[in-house]
């Protein structure tokens, strides 16, 4: 008896059909990234999405002690796809900002305090790129001796630079930043 | 034009009227060598790897002017070998002498010299990169047999990847409105950024892994060696030895004013038939290294202005 009546209440379970409950964001807002603002920082935007871990890299994030937000393959309407880096509590160093310029010559670095846009840096891609870059070459001096590194850029788009030293020129892929 | 303690280090840093300006002060050297014009200079010849012709010919054009040598041809026998850095190694040398002639194989050395060094540096080769004192004693044993630089046909066969002497000298030629020739198999062409450099300056060039090819239309045919040094691979040294070889056979079929170049040392691309034959100019080459080491030292010394 108290088979039979499990077997009909579970049948009855079955019968029941759920509710359809939509627990997506409403249709515009799913195109948008969900990454909380900062107060105070730093974001990076329009990086190419092949250099977004390389801006990661260069600012050594790996080892920052606030929140770091990298976000890969996102729409943009100005380059296709485009990465984003949101760095709370730091900002960027003159320095910082030429490295991030060679490998993502059309990023803009926007300052935040107070959550809003303080200030928005178009990075420039230099002319002379100073201790930056390591030298691919390897029977460049500056792989054997202590050096800073000097190179010119011959060719800004897609990125050409030669070495001061052995005068070898090398393209985007062969750069590694210091 | 001041050439007073200015660094000789890449073909690059010269413009044409620079280029023009040495190569008239080396026909006064070689017209009416000055024996006193360097007396009491000392150059310090500092080669980090083995040379016959460019140790040997600045040593002689030094002494020839009056000037006294001091240096070394061995690295094994410097500080180098106790982890001497090359910026301490020049910045003490400079405190010995007038100039610093320099060869060692890691590329960019010269430029890094220059900047350590308060006197001159003349580059005698860098590894892979530069050698302009070749270069300059190449056009002008050029301008000696042609009578001008301008719009020749220039053929360069053998290694054109790994070879500096390649390199600079289509630097320097590509001033003079020339036509060049790259004869060699795909894997030693020359690399693409000298082509890139060629297309902006609107200098014409053919490619070809074809020595017979062009045969009939080059003025001027720049032999090299095909370099076992700069070969990572030794397997790939063996694949291309004697790919290319100048012959009596060859000769049947080139321009009767056709001058054959090589900056020496020579294995077997050149046969012997060939040096006695009115084409070949590599031995006259190698003397004119004289003149034009003089007239560099003369020029960085500042007795000539």
């Amino acid at each position: 008896m108290a088979n039979r009546k499990k077997i009909k209440s579970r049948k009855k379970a079955e019968k029941i059909k759920p509710k359809k409950v939509d627990i997506s964001a409403p249709k515009e807002e799913k195109n948008r990234l969900n990454i909380s603002a900062i107060e105070e920082g730093t974001v990076i935007d329009h990086i190419p999405t092949d250099a977004t871990f390389k801006v990661a890299g260069i600012l050594d994030l790996e080892n920052h002690k606030s929140i770091v937000s990298v976000a890969t393959n996102l729409q943009s309407k100005s380059i296709g796809k485009k990465g984003i880096v949101k760095v709370a509590g730091k900002f960027l160093t003159p320095d910082e900002v030429n490295k991030i310029a060679i490998v993502a010559p059309d990023a803009t670095v926007n300052i935040i305090k107070n959550y809003s846009v303080k200030e928005k840096i178009k990075v420039k891609s230099p002319d002379v790129i100073d201790n930056v870059v390591k030298c691919s070459n390897p029977v460049c001096i500056t792989n054997s001796e202590h050096v800073r590194t000097k190179f010119y850029v011959v060719r800004k788009d897609p990125l050409r630079i030669k070495c001061h030293y052995c005068e070898r020129s090398m393209g985007k892929e062969d750069i590694k930043i210091i | 034009m001041d050439f007073k303690n200015r660094d000789i280090i890449s073909i690059n840093d010269f413009s044409k009227e620079e280029l023009l300006y040495i190569l008239k002060v080396t026909r006064q050297m070689e017209q009416k060598p000055k024996d006193s014009l360097l007396r009491g200079r000392i150059m310090a010849a500092l080669f980090f790897e083995p040379s016959t012709r460019t140790r040997l010919s600045f040593v002689s054009a030094m002494k020839q002017l009056g000037g006294k040598v001091i240096g070394f041809s061995n690295a094994n026998v410097t500080s180098v070998q106790k982890g001497e850095s090359l910026w301490d190694t020049i910045k003490m040398t400079s405190q010995y002498a007038d100039l610093i002639v320099i060869r060692n194989p890691l590329e960019g050395s010269a430029r890094l010299a220059a900047e350590a060094s308060h006197v001159p540096v003349i580059n005698a080769g860098d590894g892979s990169n530069q050698h302009p004192t070749q270069t300059l004693l190449d056009i002008y044993t050029i301008l000696k047999t042609k009578g001008t630089l301008e719009n020749l046909k220039v053929g360069f066969v053998g290694d054109l990847k790994y070879g500096r002497t390649v390199h600079s000298l289509v630097i320097a030629l590509s001033h003079f409105n020339p036509t060049f020739y790259f004869i060699a198999p795909d894997e030693l062409q020359i690399p693409e950024s000298y082509l890139d450099e060629l297309f902006q300056k609107k200098v014409k060039y053919f490619k070809t892994s074809d020595l017979s090819r062009f045969s009939r239309e080059i003025d001027i045919l720049y032999v090299t060696r095909i370099q076992k040094e700069r070969f990572p691979d030794p397997l790939e040294y063996e694949k291309f030895k004697g790919i290319y070889r100048i012959d009596d056979k060859f000769l049947e079929n080139v321009r009767k004013d056709l001058s054959i170049m090589h900056a020496l040392p020579r294995v077997d691309e050149i046969d012997k038939s060939v040096d006695n034959t009115p084409y070949a100019i590599y031995f006259e080459q190698a003397g004119n290294g004289i003149p034009v080491r003089k007239a560099l030292l003369a020029l960085v010394l500042g007795r000539i202005k």
